[in-house]
């Protein structure tokens, strides 16, 4: 089955036998054989960017949004290095991506040669894992086993570093097989045993609570049917990180919001004061658990998470399950279903009339006047008059990434994609490029700041030579909102370097890059300029003047516990703890 | 309930694939995340099978431990993660080669304390000797310590190599 070929045309074989349709890349000495063999076929399709960094984060908006996995080609060197940031946002947030390196010819590796860098000792902390193939021989071999790392077990970036001369030698092929790998064999089932003891917890439980989480997106959509299922079939409560929104509807009375910082008053309290708690395809993450000691703390914890190490590393968990979201759900909703223990019902009206009680808080109410478009009431109209649609959307970083998850309501997988983990400014525009790429003919939105937009603009380029006409919706308070609100609520107020001074007239901007220029500046001209930008079918960069010094609340400030949050209607803002302060 | 947060020493085997770089990702991932490495040892073990074993002295919380031996199960090259201090009864020895220098009295009383120790002279000079000793680290320690006013001058240790006793259930007898 080895046919003889050259390594770059391996390479394209590779992609082809792995199912690949699109490619985000950019060229340089280093991979111009396989850029000249892709020119000579044509199966694959390549989006050119204009900064390594927005191909990753392309192919990321393309994973995320199809459970494919994202596959990124760039040059030696600098092209490397500028594609770390994506890498490194990939590993944080789990998303399957295969990265292609070209690297100096074999015999001048370690010799500091032009647009040499040593990219497998770079991105080995930045990714599942990664290879240096020095023999042609080995490629197909590693490039099949690249798709099943990333994609396999928790997914997550892999390079494959390729020497030129590599690219050039002829050598014999490995097709796709299906081997088991020799060590990476991630358990998917989980232990029964486990899942029985955790569904008897759930049973008994008084104060129950589903904490879901991004690993359920990447269990695909088997696994968001079945959370649904079993919330239905217990009638407990769901809550979600920023990562897993959409795994459950927004339109579902039993979905309390996103917890975490900036997650719902009912939901965090709901966690604070549950007694048995399903974590479920998420991590305890710094976001969500505030101060940990004061974390949930009369809680029996079960935690279902596909990677081993997720568990007990900053919460001690007591029911450990370790395995693949939808197969875990499937197994519990068919012992639910068969168990003899019978929820207490009294216990449980009890527990919702206490939700229902904090969610009367109504933590995510402001008031929006006739003068100023407030940012939450933006993304609001937003949603409104785009809910109806085929609609994704991706987001920057910062105070409107925030608001979008709060007030923007998903009712299904794989519509949100956002940069959890690192907290990458710069993430939505590229990622919403993939998206765009993947479904053509969805209403593909990346909810911005003025601040982030500015860091891959140069992408706008890249929507309007492939015709992606994304849309880019600018919530422009003129600042770096977050670190605004951090300095005002942390440091007396000194904004230090957090005005975003000599902005671009958006607009104009726009028109540039051959694009459609939109600006909104009160609040009865929102709707119609929503509309309008949804109508183009070009990419619009649409800048949505809102208020400068708007913070978004509710706010568990580091250090804090869950019980302990800001609520925007609070107009004294409490003193944050030294302790909290050295936190991030 | 939290487990105890004590700080316990464990002796940790890793059975890796033998290829480049392999080595690097075992010891970024303790840097990187902030772990004790007290000792490490690498060598390739089984030739044909491309097989190396790492040994990995650390010290952590049980938690910390758990968590160390999660993260390198994960890695991609490693067949399988032992940690010898749990599964109890196990061997460990560490080579050391010490040179001493001195002369007179001092040599007689170095000698004699190398033979109640079983160390080995394999190198002397009328100015010096270099002892070869085995043993558990304590040992050396021990020896170490011994001969600081005896004109101790290098020591170069080889790291602990530890294996468990008896038959071992993960591998197939044949
Ligand atoms: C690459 C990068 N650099 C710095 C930061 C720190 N940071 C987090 S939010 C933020 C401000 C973002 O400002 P903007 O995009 O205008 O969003 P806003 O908060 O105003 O909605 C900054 C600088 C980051 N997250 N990413
Ligand atoms: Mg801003």
């Amino acid at each position: 089955m080895a046919r003889e070929m050259s390594g770059a045309e391996i390479v394209i074989q590779a992609l082809i036998d792995q199912g690949v349709e699109d490619i985000f890349g950019y060229p340089g000495g280093a991979v111009l054989p396989i850029y000249d063999a892709l020119y000579q076929q044509s199966k694959l399709e390549h989006v050119l960017v204009r900064h390594e960094q927005g191909a990753v984060h392309a192919a990321e908006g393309y994973a995320r949004s199809t459970g494919k996995v994202g596959v990124v080609l760039v040059t030696s060197g600098p092209g490397a290095t500028n594609a770390v940031t994506g890498l490194t946002d990939a590993l944080m947030d789990s998303i399957p991506v295969v990265c292609l390196t070209g690297q100096v010819a074999t015999h001048l590796i370690g010799n500091d040669a032009f647009q040499e860098c040593d990219t497998v000792g770079i991105t080995r902390p930045c990714t599942k894992h990664n290879y240096l193939v020095k023999d042609v021989n080995d490629l197909g071999r590693v490039l099949h086993e690249a798709f099943y790392v990333a994609s396999n077990g928790r997914p997550g970036p892999v390079v494959v570093d390729i020497p030129k001369d590599v690219q050039f030698a002829l050598g014999a092929y490995q097709g796709k097989t299906n081997a088991r790998h020799k060590t990476y064999q991630p358990r998917v089932k989980g232990d029964q045993q486990a899942i029985r003891t955790a569904v008897e917890a759930l049973a008994g439980a008084k104060k129950p609570i589903i904490y879901s989480g991004g690993g359920i997106i990447n269990s695909g959509p088997q696994a968001s049917r079945l959370l649904r299922s079993f919330s239905d079939i217990t009638g407990y409560p769901v809550t979600s990180t920023l990562m897993g929104l959409g795994a459950f509807p927004a339109a579902d009375d039993k979905w309390l919001g996103m917890l975490g910082m900036h997650g719902t008053y009912e939901a965090n309290m709901a966690m604070h004061d549950c007694d048995v708690m399903l974590c479920i395809g998420a991590r305890f993450d710094d976001r969500i658990t505030g101060r940990l000691d004061a974390f949930s703390p009369n809680s029996t914890k079960i935690h279902v998470d596909i990677d081993a190490s997720s568990i007990n590393k900053n919460v001690h968990v007591d029911i450990p399950i370790i395995g693949d979201c939808a197969h875990v759900l499937e197994d519990m909703v068919r012992v639910w279903k068969a168990r003899s223990a019978q929820p207490d019902k009294e216990a449980l009206s009890a527990w919702w009339s206490q939700i229902e009680e904090w969610r009367g808080r109504d933590c995510l109410k402001f008031a929006q006047g006739d003068d100023v478009i407030m940012p939450q009431h933006a993304i609001q109209r937003l949603y409104e008059l785009t809910k109806d649609r085929d609609t994704y959307i991706t987001t920057e970083v910062g105070q409107h990434q925030m608001w979008a998850a709060q007030f923007y309501r998903f009712e299904e997988p794989n519509r949100w994609m956002t940069s959890g983990g690192l907290g990458t400014m710069g993430y939505g525009l590229p990622a919403a490029i993939g998206v765009q790429r993947a479904h053509p003919d969805a209403l593909v939105i990346d909810i911005a700041g003025e601040a982030s937009i500015l860091m891959n603009m140069q992408e706008m380029s890249t929507a309007i030579q492939h015709q992606l006409p994304v849309k880019i919706f600018i919530l422009n308070n003129q600042y770096m909102g977050m670190v605004r609100q951090w300095q005002e609520l942390l440091h007396g107020n000194r904004l230090s370097h957090s005005y975003t001074d000599s902005l671009p007239d958006f607009v104009k901007l726009a028109e540039a890059y051959g694009g459609v220029g939109i600006r909104a500046e009160k609040p009865d001209e929102l709707d119609d300029a929503i509309k309008q930008m949804i109508d183009c079918d070009k990419p619009v960069l649409f800048d949505c003047r809102v208020h400068k010094l708007a913070n978004c609340f509710p706010m568990i400030p580091s250090g804090n516990a869950h019980n302990d949050m800001l609520v925007g209607d609070e107009t004294e803002v409490q003193q944050v703890s030294d302790e909290g302060k050295i936190l991030v | 309930m939290k487990p105890p947060q004590v700080v316990e020493s464990h002796t940790i085997s890793i059975i890796v694939d033998n290829e480049p770089g392999v080595l690097a990702r075992v010891i970024g991932l303790f840097s990187g995340r902030g772990y004790n490495i007290d000792s490490l040892t690498v060598t390739e073990t089984e030739h044909e099978a491309h097989l190396s074993r790492i040994t990995i002295v650390t010290a952590g919380t049980p938690m910390v431990i758990e968590q160390i031996k999660a993260q390198l199960e994960r890695l991609v090259p490693v067949h399988e993660v032992v940690d010898l201090t749990v599964r109890g009864a196990s061997l460990e020895r560490e080579l050391a080669l010490i040179k001493v220098q001195g002369k007179g009295e001092k040599r007689v009383e170095t000698l004699r304390l190398a033979e109640a120790f079983r160390a080995r002279v394999v190198d002397a000079t009328t100015e010096s000797f270099v002892f070869e000793i085995t043993g558990r680290s304590q040992k050396i320690d021990q020896f170490v310590v011994l001969m600081q006013p005896l004109g101790l001058a290098e020591v170069a240790r080889t790291g602990i190599a530890a294996i468990s006793r008896g038959a071992d259930e993960s591998l197939p007898i044949d």
